[in-house]
């Protein structure tokens, strides 16, 4: 199935910011952020077609998946 | 008070009046700069401190910024710019709130950091700072930290609270408070050259939402650390933000959340 991967901030650092790609059927956000060499535990806020998603959410085809990191400072 | 009345009209020019006859008649009439300041503001004519202010903000709502009270928690890289900006835009009362004091590495960003200041409480600094800038500003220090139990009472009759903690929990703590004593808070979050901001009204729950999927206390920040210019950048914006609310214009940041990438300069809204 064909989805839109798009990364933000530090996320972007050494990895391509938007990308189309081919995923295999059952693929879920996880397995997307792993395949990112994302830590899990940096990710923010997943947005799965502008809406909230979990980790677990399993992606269809034509799905754009974006994915923000954890930011806390101040 | 007819006499600082008269005074006050007769020393205006062009419905201005300056910071040295404000003082005077702060003397004559043993009035504090704060009485004089919102007695001017009251009769419709404007402190020439102000003057650039104008027309993007009138005369009448430079008086709604005197009389409203913000509370910024937090005055470390974010905090110390919404209470320095926020003062010279004229927001009359700010208490600040936050338990530390200036060390060696917040010098990279903090803006009421320096060598003097190192070992001294960031919120005496900026009283003094801030009294410095103007005394009619009453800013009120409190070196200690928000919690559940002294929340309720530090956020009494504050118009909006303003997010500027260096944690998640914190953040929630803060947005959970703001909901419960029913005010209207500005969130926001640095880390490197990225930043973000939100706005929470009363009855929403924006904040819970944007960390509904975090499974650790700290973000990226711990490993990107905290830029001067990104905590100016989202600083201000929370700044602006705060005096909307106050104001009561402009398109708030309600249900939707501004992500600011310095690295790319790219602003980007999520609706979250």
């Amino acid at each position: 199935m064909h989805v839109t991967v798009k990364l933000f901030a530090g996320f972007r650092n050494g990895r391509i910011p938007i990308e189309e790609t081919e995923l295999p059927e059952g693929t879920r956000v996880i397995d997307v952020v792993n395949r990112q060499t994302i830590p899990v535990n940096e990710v923010g806020i997943i947005m799965l077609n502008n809406r909230h998603a979990k980790l677990d959410t399993e992606l269809v085809q034509g799905d754009i998946l974006a994915l923000f990191p954890l930011v806390g400072g101040g | 008070m007819q006499n600082a009345e008269f005074f006050f009209h007769k020393h205006s020019s062009n419905n201005m009046i300056t910071s040295a006859w404000m003082a005077t008649a702060s003397e004559i009439f043993h009035l504090t700069p704060a009485q004089v300041e919102e007695k001017v503001l009251d009769l419709g004519i404007l402190p020439a401190r102000y003057k650039r202010n104008q027309c993007a903000i009138s005369t009448s709502e430079q008086f709604t910024l005197y009389k409203s009270h913000v509370a910024i928690i937090g005055c470390g890289g974010l905090g110390c710019y919404v209470a320095e900006e926020l003062a010279r835009a004229g927001v009359g009362r700010i208490t600040v709130i936050d338990p530390d004091v200036f060390e060696e590495h917040n010098l990279n960003r903090q803006l009421m950091s320096s060598l003097s200041e190192l070992g001294a409480a960031k919120v005496t600094v900026a009283a003094r700072r801030i009294a410095e800038i103007n005394p009619a500003i009453h800013l009120l220090p409190i070196q200690s930290c928000l919690t559940i139990e002294n929340g309720p009472e530090l956020l009494q009759d504050v118009t909006v609270a303003v997010d500027a903690l260096d944690s998640v929990s914190a953040k929630l703590m803060l947005a959970s408070l703001c909901s419960s004593v029913g005010i209207p808070m500005v969130y926001a979050a640095i880390a490197g050259w990225f930043g973000q901001i939100a706005c929470q009204l009363p009855g929403d729950d924006i904040v819970e939402r944007i960390y509904q999927n975090i499974q650790v206390e700290n973000g990226i920040e711990q490993k990107q650390g905290n830029l001067a210019f990104t905590a100016a950048v989202v600083g201000s914006l929370e700044a602006a933000e705060a005096s909307k609310v106050i104001l009561g214009k402009g398109r708030l940041l309600t249900g939707r959340m501004l992500v600011v990438d310095l690295l790319d300069m790219e602003v980007n809204e999520i609706t979250v």
